[in-house]
């Protein structure tokens, strides 16, 4: 019966319960539907072994709006829960697992994913390649990332929740004051998923450096190509150390090693020390290619090339350096004393001036554009605004004397929701809309999409802003309920209202989709936006291999040159196409991931130890695979170039 | 556009209403740490603004004069790579406003992290504030006193404060006093507060701690000299000792109310002033020698007002 009683989550309520019984019925829905449908052979083949980057990204995007609906969901129930003082909605340790997962979802299982959709949907095709450099370990980063993710997610049915928050700062998270599993979900869901977003920040600084199409030196690289690029960087520096990091965490919490113990010489502060030098990077990992894509989407509209290329390149090397340099203004609190505060203070108030300059390119690409108010472009003008307060609130809090006032209150909150919502989840939305009719065939309807931006612009001015006061009065950020005389309440009602309306806008989204899946033309051309780049040169829907014959290059906006300056971009005979063959082992590895991930988390140590092993026979059985991929006839390729209607 | 505008602005003015029923506490403040702290942040709030402004309304003119409906069917936008006067206008711009901030930031981080402005000649107050699972001790060596959940300080006085923890990471906070610093369990934090004006003020921990720290408060009573000495005589004539048994039992998992004691912990449980801090660690002794001396002199200090 001990066995398990570990399973048994701590501080069961109806509505976990309730939740319990629906993904039950969800997956048994999903396989009798499969079964139904004959569909198990056409979901293997053309999904789970895939390694095409497309067909990886668009996994990638589904999985991060599913993401995007549950951290969405728990940030619903904590506005309900604050919006009256004194309410019973949920109690401490309810909201104590909410504000965790919602901030661990949103970041590691929302926005990382996100980013890498796009990342995979549109880099190969902005460069003119034909895959990423590592097709086959692009699949496992993916079967990873969601092994991390399908993990995160059954904690709060298995064993429960982490509670210690998304930052999960020792010693709470140890085992004197976390008893439950909650925490060790947090270690091994996120090293798992961190794991495989490493190994993407090699292949694609790989492809981007080894694999673009001739003519295109890095200065004539598109600019989502130089952020996506930049992103990764960071990636390779920041990611090794949160693996250390979750690997101390974790012999902490499994092996009794006092790394961040408060006794036998551990030291909790390096935690936080150690969280933040990958943390504050990782917000850069997010925001740089959102500025890409911005940048992508603010040129198109305005029918202009971007204003200040170098510079904006150049802005984004510096912000990948500073990032590295200003950890510690996550904590000017820790009683490091005024030098250490005032170098951090410094550094850190030091990228508002590349930010900067990025902002004021993209005013200058508008001037003297010609300007479409798109559903894209609504996002991307919507963002200047609301992200330059978000910008000067965070100079605010570089001031490190003032920011003992700010630390860890709704101003706080305010401020890194105001940068990571107008500038990331605009961008990704504004992406979305932006490629969706490259990837599916249709565009999502204009109208519907207004509507959407307005309901999500209204809807976060109206969340977000009254935090700015309420941290300024005294309401401590993650504070599950509040008493009547703090007068906290009118403005958090506020806040509930705006959180209320952000969730029927993202619902908005959802009903977009059907909506014009249903009813949109299909007749779109493969350039439905008048655009750029590169990636809009090939056919829509685009082909497996991308390109029938290699792109020339001319400048950053080749496809541009080509339509209007005569650039010819597609020269000499169609040839035989080599393409990597499918393959299972990378989907075979993520589901090993997640039987390790699940023994490490309850220590059941026989089948953690089979899971390993299975590990190394998996990566034994790729390096000993003859595996030299395949190649597309000649008359494959002109007949699916026929196909989709004409030869590029 | 104009539309957003108006939202905007209508939405703002109503957070104020519904805000400007009383003052935000941080920006209320009743000692020189909360007003140094204050007017930094009032002052960016006021250059923030301008730099705000500034971009919406060149977005705003950008948007109305160069938006499509606006323009000739066959107007086509130049192609423009940048201009070097612009760019040394967006780059020089930015890092002025920077450099003044940092220079104001620098400043300030040197005045929060030492005595107060004009209060270094007098001796501070030292109170060593502990946190446990989800309560705040206390401990006044000098006076001998030891309280649970509130604080009663002296008016026109330095305060300083020991901070540190038995468990979680916690953070000590008085917004109208000044701003937090973190309570840890391997090393003991410094905090220099005052008060100006006698009154009650809010106190919390403001660093999430677990199932009770939304409760983790604490009441700040700041009053005269005169009336902080009879409440020390006081104290000393009706609490009774704590004893180790009983701060062992203090230190459980939960939430108490308002406690007071004479003696401190810090005789049989001492505060985790490391081998690292030997050296302050004879200074405190020397202090709280100069301490006990110097007691006598603020007391006839104050007698003269």
């Amino acid at each position: 019966m001990e066995f398990f009683e570990r399973f048994a989550i701590p501080h069961p309520s109806p509505a976990i319960y309730a939740s319990m019984v629906a993904i039950a019925l969800v997956s048994i829905g999903i396989v009798a539907g499969l079964t139904y449908f004959k569909k198990w052979g056409y979901l293997w083949r053309e999904w789970l072994t895939t390694v095409d980057h497309k067909k990886i990204g668009i996994m990638y995007l589904v999985s991060a709006l599913l993401m995007l609906f549950r951290g969405g969901a728990d940030a619903i129930m904590m506005r309900a829960q604050l919006a009256t003082p004194e309410a019973k909605l949920l109690d401490a340790q309810h909201y104590n697992e909410i504000f965790t997962t919602h901030g661990v979802v949103m970041i590691i299982f929302m926005a990382m994913p996100f980013i890498f959709a796009f990342m995979n949907l549109i880099v190969p095709l902005q460069i003119g390649a034909r895959d990423v450099a590592f097709p086959r370990l692009n699949a496992l980063s993916f079967w990873l990332f969601f092994a991390g993710a399908m993990l995160f997610n059954i904690s709060f049915v298995i064993g429960g929740s982490p509670d210690a928050g998304w930052t999960s700062y020792f010693p709470l998270a140890g085992n004197d004051f976390s008893e439950s599993v909650g925490t060790n979900y947090y270690m091994l869901a996120i090293q798992i998923s961190g794991i495989g977003s490493l190994m993407t920040g090699i292949n694609m600084c790989t492809t981007i450096l080894k694999m673009r199409a001739p003519g295109m030196t890095l200065m004539k690289m598109p600019m989502f190509t130089w952020s996506a690029f930049i992103a990764n960087v960071i990636i390779v520096f920041a990611f090794p150390v949160l693996t250390v990091a979750l690997i101390m965490g974790t012999t902490d919490r499994l092996f009794a090693t006092n790394f961040f113990t408060t006794s036998n010489g551990g030291m909790d502060m390096l935690w936080a020390n150690f969280f933040w030098i990958w943390g504050h990077p990782e917000v850069y990992i997010l925001i740089l290619p959102a500025f890409g894509l911005y940048s992508e989407i603010i040129s198109t509209f305005s029918r202009r090339n971007l204003y200040g290329y170098s510079s904006m390149v150049w802005s984004m090397v510096l912000i990948s350096l500073l990032s590295f340099l200003v950890w510690t203004h996550h904590f000017f609190t820790m009683g490091q004393g005024a030098l250490t505060n005032s170098i951090f203070s410094i550094t850190t108030m030091a990228i508002a001036v590349p930010t900067g300059v990025k902002i004021f390119n993209w005013l200058f690409t508008m001037w003297k554009g010609k300007i479409r108010f798109t559903v894209p472009m609504l996002y991307s003008v919507g963002f200047i605004p609301l992200f330059t307060i978000g910008g000067v609130t965070g100079v605010m809090l570089a001031m490190s004397a003032a920011d003992y006032q700010y630390h860890n209150t709704m101003f706080l909150v305010a401020h890194f929701h105001n940068t990571i919502i107008p500038g990331v989840v605009f961008a990704m939305l504004a992406g979305l809309t932006y490629y969706w009719p490259k990837f599916f065939g249709f565009m999502l309807n204009e109208k519907i999409g207004k509507v959407t931006f307005w309901l999500l612009t209204v809807g976060f001015v109206l969340a977000f802003f009254p935090m700015y006061l309420t941290g300024l009065d005294g309401q401590a950020r993650r504070m599950y309920t509040y008493s009547e005389a703090t007068g906290f309440g009118p403005l958090n009602m506020l806040s509930f209202i705006g959180a209320a309306l952000m969730a029927i806008g993202f619902v908005t989204i959802v009903y977009n989709v059907y909506y014009s899946f249903k009813n949109s033309s299909r007749d779109i051309g493969s350039d439905p936006w008048d655009a750029r780049s590169l990636e809009w040169a090939t056919h829509t829907p685009v082909p497996e291999y991308n390109f029938a014959r290699t792109p020339q290059i001319s400048s950053s906006e080749t496809f541009w040159d080509s339509k209007k300056n005569g650039h010819v971009l597609f020269k000499g005979e169609i040839e035989e196409i080599h393409m990597p063959n499918n393959s299972g082992v990378p989907f075979v590895m993520g589901m090993i991931f997640l039987v390790a991930g699940f023994s490490f988390i309850f220590a059941l140590w026989i089948p953690a130890v089979i899971a390993l092993i299975g590990i190394f026979v998996c990566m034994a059985m790729r390096s000993f695979e003859k595996d030299h991929g395949r190649h597309i006839s000649v008359k494959e390729i002109k007949e699916t170039e026929e196909q989709l209607g004409g030869a590029k | 556009m104009r539309k957003k505008w108006a939202l905007f602005t209508s939405m703002m003015a109503l957070v104020f209403i519904l805000a400007g029923c009383e003052p935000l506490l941080v920006l209320d403040p009743k000692g020189p740490q909360a007003e140094r702290q204050a007017n930094d942040i009032l002052l960016s709030i006021g250059i923030m603004s301008v730099i705000v402004i500034v971009v919406m309304v060149i977005l705003a003119y950008i948007l109305i004069k160069y938006r499509a409906s606006k323009l000739p069917d066959d107007y086509e936008p130049p192609h423009i790579h940048g201009n070097k006067w612009v760019e040394i206008v967006c780059v020089g711009v930015p890092i002025l406003i920077v450099a003044y901030l940092s220079f104001v930031s620098v400043k300030s981080n040197y005045i929060v992290e030492s005595t107060p402005e004009g209060y270094e000649n007098q001796e501070p107050l030292v109170v060593y504030a502990s946190s446990s699972d989800w309560k705040w001790h206390f401990s006044y060596p000098e006076e001998g006193i030891e309280t649970v959940n509130y604080l009663y300080i002296p008016t026109n006085r330095p305060l300083e404060f020991k901070l540190y923890s038995y468990g979680p990471i916690t953070s000590f906070w008085i917004p109208q006093l000044g701003g937090q610093k973190y309570a840890m369990s391997d090393m003991v934090t410094t905090l220099h507060l005052a008060a100006d004006e006698a009154g009650e003020y809010m106190g919390r921990n403001a660093n999430f701690s677990g199932k009770g720290f939304a409760e983790n408060t604490f009441n700040v009573t700041a009053m005269s000299q005169a009336d902080f000495d009879e409440w020390v005589d006081e104290v000393h004539q009706t609490a009774e000792p704590i004893t180790e048994s009983q701060f062992e039992k203090l230190l459980e998992p939960g939430h108490l109310g308002q406690m007071t004691f004479t003696g401190t912990h810090l005789e049989f449980s001492p505060a985790p002033e490391h081998a690292h801090n030997e050296v302050s660690e004879d200074a405190e002794e020397n202090q709280e020698h100069s301490n006990h001396e110097n007691h006598t002199e603020v007391e006839t200090d104050h007698s003269g007002h």
